[in-house]
């Protein structure tokens, strides 16, 4: 089951992956240890090789601790779990670090529109551009997004940063991410928005400095990019 | 008995009424022919949403592609089936399969009733939810289709015609959904009043059988989890009809709050459907092992915890929707402690196997096969319930795989064991156990190869509700999973024949059942099989729990309910234990 | 006779249960008004936090009738009030009572369903729909569901009338109480209507 994570590209997604590991492990126990006593009784216990069934009422507290105990267990790994995830969730989506580049991120029935703020850093001037379905990041950079949505409810899904959070139409919502490997990576859409849904198809480019510098420099022009 | 009430003087009296075709199998008013309607409409609808299944699957697994049968799919199509096929199953085929059709039988048999408390208003909210049933097919029919905004119906693509271009449809499915709510809610007065108030002498609340427990409970969660959906459902309406904007962020509504009114419903309705499934596995367990049920006042305090916790964890459907992050530690906490009553619940019944005398029945096997596939729907459970975790998992096959794990165990799984069981009292015929066997088999094997590929390709990041996926390179990797998936559910589906052909066969052909096939304690093994009008030929009187079985002290391995003490109990302390007053 | 010597102590038990003694029409009325307080809890809280969350409401709300929601809110408490009176007058056996004051109690209902049109119509003629913005999308949907419970109530205390006429109330006479149950009930959503739409 581990072995079919995608790869993982973000600061945060380790600790995702790390949590996945945990609760499998935690999990797979009980499962197996489950699955196996209920297959050893049907085994065993089969009226072929059990003339006498035990009578035992479960009731009385050293009954009940069969079955009382084993859930106190599983109650404190509940608790252990929580603790690790609401770290987890804490990082991606409490803590917003510094931000080293902006970027706004609109859904729209059935593309996203990424706007960057250009070379001067400020969103709502004459030198915004909005791209659709590319959205372009510096490697090893933390990347602050407003997310919105012009029409229904769209999910900014990108499974190798391990981040999601939906677009809500009459809100915008803040989060984060640093890329940790240059490369192109996929967008998707993980709330269903319509009939073009499945296409709703968007492209993560995270660059090296070096090229980072040379797409902006090709979107917004030479002398433009300099005064970044 | 100086409370006899209308119900014990009818007892006794026993006239089979005659009444024509039209009242005696059609607007009866007898709880047994209404709970029969209420198999048969889910059976139905079962059809409706298995085909819809086949269609997703088929269009999943070899993308736009001729689906025999049917023709190509078209995107705006998938989106419509998929959201009728939620429906159809939760809503049609769950809820009218547990509750409408084992709930009606069983309750009033069960506590030794004639009927239930009020037997018109019983036929009435079946009929309620025929009219629910023909309004949800008559969607099909209407110009652009059925509603196509998912099960969920999220608004504002929900709210607004120009989202999804379906116009009626979805109005047609809310007024659908609404009355099915209305009708179970009128189902809920009979499941309360009659569980609480025409018990036979003898039947305390701790003496009843899990079933009616979990029939109890399941009404009462859905009876204080629905209001606010309803109201929600009127506002939606009013979103589409009249064009306000409760749920349209334009003129200040918020699109949040619909999600917040579904999840308070959506999640006690998991149990509501899910609780019964176990209230039959409970019943069926401890008569093919013939041991009691282990621990009977701590399963019942656990449900009831289940029960309460159901109502603060439903923002765990929301961790990712831009409601506020700090809500969501609470919720995750919360959340990952259902575990410890659904613990107690597993834990129980896999104790009452140790030690048992187990006969592997069809009915038996469908309650353990239930049980063990349960497990897999729960412990996935914690992975969806952590909301760090959650960031990646929502939305993904994962969810899809986690909730089948969920529902169908305990809904079908749990109703079909309850079929093979009941089936002798209901129809007055023993089913073939070859043919039972043959279905188990299938579905079990089938079921779990359709639904642990979708686990891998959710851990893949396949993202659920996508018409096809062959755009995303990331997902290529995924797409064999969806071609075993595919193959399985038609595997599940024609796993279903044998179970066709041994329900009308047994029907006309099956052996004879005798009153007490499989040596159970509860009281409707006491009766005739079928159960005449009026169900019971003398009063009832109830002496025990409902699980006594294989008690050393006792002359057999079973002792039913309202069987009077073998020998007068000497002073000084019986040797009958008389659990049900410790 | 082992049977008849067990028999007691297992009625015994049953007679301890509380649930028992409560008449199956009470369970029902209640089980049925506890998920209409669920409906209409839904629509309070969906107000309350709407309201909460975004100012200007007030003055929407300033456009409404305040004298006229209390003149109703003192003419639903009398229909309450002449609602027990009759359900006291069917425990004393006595007949005229009934009749006088179930009629009492739909000519109150009644005046308060006109009181209500009156204001509909002065709030369309001001230019005021369900369109106008969430406070009227909310007031006009609150108070119209309200009044349709309010309708419902008095086609109940109509039929109660027509057997009270009839004189076959005596036999049925838990059905007044029951529907005062569902009297007072809509009486009590709009003591939360009240203050919530017309008063803040």
């Amino acid at each position: 089951m581990l072995t079919w994570l995608p790869q993982n590209v973000s600061t945060f997604g380790g600790d995702v992956d790390h949590l996945f590991h945990i609760i499998y492990y935690i999990t797979g126990v009980w499962f197996v240890a489950a699955e196996l006593f209920l297959f050893y009784c049907l085994v065993r216990f089969h009226k072929s090789r059990q003339a006498q069934p035990l009578y035992a009422r479960g009731e009385s507290s050293s009954q009940a601790a069969w079955v009382l105990v084993p859930v106190l267990v599983v109650l404190m790994l509940d608790l252990g779990i929580d603790k690790i995830g609401g770290d987890v969730w804490h990082r991606i989506k409490l803590e917003l670090p510094p931000a080293g580049d902006q970027v706004h991120v609109t859904g729209k029935q059935f593309n996203w529109e990424f706007t960057y703020p250009g070379p001067d850093g400020k969103f709502g001037t004459a030198d915004d551009q909005t791209i659709e379905n590319e959205l372009h990041v510096p490697v090893g950079t933390v990347v602050r997004f407003e997310l919105s949505s012009k029409d229904v409810i769209h999910s900014f899904f990108v499974p190798a940063l391990r981040l999601k959070q939906d677009a809500m139409p009459g809100r915008t919502i803040k989060g984060w991410f640093e890329a940790t490997q240059p490369g192109t990576y996929e967008i998707a859409c993980a709330e269903l928005c319509g009939f073009g849904h499945y296409g709703m198809h968007g492209v993560l480019t995270v660059h090296t400095a070096a090229d980072y510098q040379r797409w902006v420099q090709s979107t917004w022009g030479a002398a433009k990019a300099a005064a970044k | 008995m100086a409370t006899a009430t209308p119900s014990e003087i009818r007892v006794g009296a026993h006239h089979e009424p005659h009444l024509g075709f039209l009242r005696s199998y059609v607007f009866s008013v007898d709880h047994k022919v209404i709970a029969k309607q209420y198999l048969g409409l889910s059976l139905f609808m079962a059809l409706l949403g298995g085909a819809a299944a086949y269609l997703i699957r088929w269009q999943l697994a070899w993308p736009e592609t001729y689906v025999p049968g049917w023709g190509y799919v078209e995107p705006q199509q998938y989106n419509a089936i998929i959201t009728m096929h939620g429906t159809i199953m939760i809503f049609f085929v769950a809820m009218p399969f547990v509750l409408g059709a084992f709930g009606n039988f069983l309750i009033p048999l069960m506590v030794g009733a004639d009927d239930m408390a009020f037997p018109r208003l019983n036929m009435m909210s079946f009929w309620t939810l025929f009219v629910g049933s023909a309004v949800l097919i008559a969607s099909f029919f209407v110009p652009a289709g059925p509603a196509a905004g998912g099960w969920t119906a999220y608004a504002p693509l929900s709210a607004r015609p120009i989202y999804t271009g379906v116009t009626w449809g979805q109005n047609l499915w809310l007024i659908a959904v609404a009355i099915e709510f209305a009708s179970f809610l009128m189902g809920g007065i009979n499941f309360l009043t009659t569980a609480l108030n025409m018990r036979v002498p003898g039947m305390t609340l701790w003496r009843l059988p899990m079933l009616v427990w979990t029939e109890l409970i399941a009404a009462v969660l859905f009876m204080l989890s629905v209001g606010p959906l309803i109201a929600g459902a009127f506002m939606l309406l009013l979103d589409r009809i009249a064009g306000t904007s409760f749920f349209v962020p334009d003129k200040g509504g918020d699109p949040l709050l619909w999600q917040h009114l579904f999840w308070f419903f959506g999640h006690p309705e998991v149990y509501v459907v899910g609780l019964p499934g176990f209230g039959i596995m409970m019943e069926i367990i401890p008569v093919f092992s013939r041991k009691p049920l282990y621990g009977y006042k701590t399963i019942v305090w656990g449900m009831i915890a289940a029960g309460v916790l159901s109502f603060v964890v439903w923002a765990h459907h929301m961790f990712v929707s831009g409601i506020d992050p700090r809500l969501a530690t609470p919720f995750s906490i919360t959340t990952i402690l259902i575990s410890v009553p659904f613990a107690i619940i597993v834990f129980s019944l896999l104790v009452t196997l140790w030690g048992g005398k187990i006969e592997l029945t069809s009915a038996m096997l469908f309650a353990v096969g239930g049980l063990a596939t349960f497990i897999i729907g729960g412990v996935t459970g914690i992975f969806l319930g952590s909301a760090g975790l959650d960031v990646y998992l929502h939305g993904t096959y994962f969810v899809v795989a986690h909730f089948h794990y969920t529902l169908m165990p305990l809904a079908i799984f749990g109703g079909f064991a309850g079929l093979y069981f009941w089936f002798p009292k209901m129809f007055g015929r023993m089913m073939n156990e070859t043919l039972g066997r043959i279905h188990f088999l299938a579905t079990f094997i089938c079921f779990n190869c359709v639904f642990i590929p979708l686990f891998l390709a959710g851990v893949a990041g396949n993202p659920r509700r996508i018409y096809e996926m062959s755009s995303y390179d990331f997902l290529k990797p995924a797409q064999p999973l969806h071609v075993i998936a595919t193959i399985a559910t038609l595997g599940l589906l024609a796993g279903q024949i044998p179970f066709i052909i041994n329900f009308f066969m047994s029907l006309v052909r099956g052996r004879k059942a005798e009153r007490n096939p499989w040596h159970a304690n509860t009281l409707e093994w006491c009766t005739d099989s079928p159960p005449p009008h009026g169900n019971f030929s003398q009063p009832m009187v109830v002496y025990r729990d409902p699980y006594e079985y294989g008690n050393p002290d006792a002359p057999k391995d079973w002792m039913a309910q309202n069987e009077p003490p073998a020998a007068p109990a000497p002073l000084g302390g019986g040797q009958i234990r008389r659990t049900g007053t410790r | 006779m082992g049977a008849s010597a067990h028999a007691p102590t297992a009625v015994a038990a049953v007679n301890d249960d509380a649930f028992k003694d409560i008449a199956r029409g009470r369970i029902a009325v209640w089980w049925f008004l506890a998920s209409e307080i669920m409906v209409f809890g839904g629509f309070i809280t969906c107000y309350v936090l709407f309201r909460y969350a975004h100012g200007g409401w007030e003055d929407a709300a300033r456009h409404v009738n305040w004298k006229l929601g209390a003149v109703n809110t003192v003419v639903l408490l009398t229909s309450s009030l002449t609602m027990i009176l009759a359900h006291h007058a069917v425990k004393v056996g006595d007949k005229q009572g009934v009749k006088t004051f179930l009629g009492l109690t739909i000519a109150l209902g009644l005046t308060f369903l006109v009181i209500k049109g009156f204001e509909y119509h002065a709030e369309f003629a001001e230019g005021f729909t369900p369109l106008s913005g969430l406070f009227w999308s909310f007031y006009f949907l609150m108070t119209g569901l309200h009044g349709l419970h309010l309708l419902v109530g008095i086609i109940i205390n109509l039929s109660l009338l027509v057997m009270a006429l009839r004189g076959t109330i005596w036999a049925c006479g838990d059905r007044v109480e029951l529907g005062g149950l569902y009297w007072h009930f809509v009486d009590v959503v709009w003591i939360f209507l009240f203050p919530l739409l017309y008063l803040t």
